[in-house]
């Protein structure tokens, strides 16, 4: 599999076959695509994203939310929230949607070997890191302390609770996970994911800290890890901007002096430290 | 051997006391007691005295609202090392919420009304107080409002 074949005419969608849809939320939905050529294949990196093109309808950037060490099989999760999502949540399995990449910068997870890993993620942001965690787990040796801090709008909104509650029975990883509205059946915790940082069993010092979910949470997010110690070059954040063309060519995603498609979507917070509060931008 | 920790030591090492000096530590131990509850057990009830705070030493506490005909609200938990309580010191003196515990608690409770006596009666003291709990006061509110701004809610394509 050669990521350079898949990139040779990036603006060209090859089709790929659905191979299942299964709903995750009320209004989430992951779908599971395997190239109609295999020499269309491709490899990824954790935290880059690929264009999906529901044919008649328009083309939108997805995560890449499934395993890089299977990339036989894409994974995206989205939620249903416009025209594209949900005529995509309408096609089955056997139907062919048209893909566009892998684009775009990676989670640094190769630059965090030997160091603790303190993942801070909320609603959906949980799917663009969730390639991460698994390219963690599966040289989990590697690593200091592993904490994941999930955080939620309801009980209802949490997205791979099965595979949060997998992942916080094992030994070696911190799970946390907290939401924001809750009745008194919900036994977890209630309140921001930026107060779990100041629980997270990690050495601000010596952490790689992943962040990712709305640009608010982001923002007070890195705010408590700064409180914590965590120096801003070793945060990373991943933005979400209106990426069209994916290879820096439209200028839609454009963050000041960077392509949020190109440059991005995953950045080191130093680099967009001064942007990252801007209105406009 | 269990060696147990003294209320004494465990106010000195939390946070929150911090920069107290030794005879307010002292002052502040002595209307210091050790509490215990079971799941499902309420720390305090909405509209009763708020005669007490309390540090959560072990387990989570749930703030909560009650509603007629439907479940009750949690506004937030309360977890290992928190403060939680500050309608001892605002009038009328009654809780606004209530606590219940979520699973066992072992929770530190101050006697507030020994408190404000002590706290009246030395401004300064007071005024170290107050300053702490305008902090845990502060960082609620940020919290709440966040909370407020239903961050994940529906986005857009």
């Amino acid at each position: 599999m050669d990521q350079a074949i898949a990139l040779k005419d990036p603006m060209v969608p090859a089709p790929f076959r659905i191979e299942r849809v299964r709903k995750e939320l009320s209004d989430t939905f992951t779908i599971d695509l395997v190239p109609a050529e295999r020499r269309r294949a491709f490899s990824f990196l954790p935290g880059q994203f690929n264009m999906l093109y529901v044919f008649g309808v328009g083309e939108i950037p997805v995560s890449i939310s499934g395993d890089p060490a299977d990339p036989e099989t894409i994974v995206h999760t989205t939620r249903a929230v416009g025209t594209v999502t949900n005529a995509m949540w309408k096609l089955g399995a056997g139907q062919t949607i048209g893909v566009r990449g892998p684009f775009g910068t990676s989670w640094p997870v190769e630059k965090a070997e030997g160091l603790d890993v303190v993942i801070v993620t909320g609603g959906i942001g949980l799917a663009p890191l969730r390639p991460a965690i698994y390219q963690i787990l599966s040289n989990r040796a590697a690593f200091g302390n592993v904490c994941i801090l999930y955080g939620a709008r309801t009980p209802e909104d949490i997205l791979y609770r099965k595979e949060l509650e997998k992942w916080r029975g094992q030994f070696d990883l911190q799970v946390d996970v907290t939401v924001d509205y809750a009745t008194g059946r919900w036994a977890g915790r209630v309140g921001v994911v930026t107060k779990l940082v100041g629980r997270g069993g990690f050495d601000p010092h010596q952490t790689v800290a992943l962040v990712c979910g709305p640009e608010i949470m982001m923002r007070f997010a890195v705010e408590a890890l700064a409180e914590r110690g965590v120096p801003n070059e070793r945060i990373y954040v991943s933005l979400e901007r209106n990426m069209k063309c994916g290879i820096g060519f439209c200028g839609h995603c454009q963050l000041g002096g960077d392509f949020v498609c190109k440059d991005g979507p995953i950045f080191g917070y130093d680099q967009i430290a001064d942007r990252f509060s801007i209105q406009e931008l | 051997m269990v060696q147990e920790i003294g209320l004494d030591q465990l106010i000195r090492e939390h946070p929150f006391f911090e920069g107290f000096d030794d005879a307010a530590l002292e002052l502040i131990a002595g209307c210091a007691a050790n509490e215990r509850f079971d799941a499902g057990q309420y720390v305090f009830r909405e509209g009763q005295p708020a005669d007490k705070f309390y540090m959560v030493r072990h387990g989570t506490v749930a703030l909560e609202v009650r509603a007629p005909g439907r479940d009750s609200i949690v506004l937030q938990t309360c977890d290992d090392g928190d403060v939680m309580g500050w309608s001892w010191l605002v009038p009328p003196f009654r809780w606004k919420w209530d606590a219940r515990a979520v699973k066992l608690c072992r929770l530190v409770s101050f006697d507030g009304i020994c408190l404000r006596g002590k706290l009246d009666a030395d401004p300064a003291l007071g005024y170290a107080m107050y300053k702490r709990f305008v902090r845990v006061i502060a960082e609620r509110l940020a919290h709440a409002r966040l909370q407020m701004l239903d961050m994940y809610g529906v986005g857009k394509e």
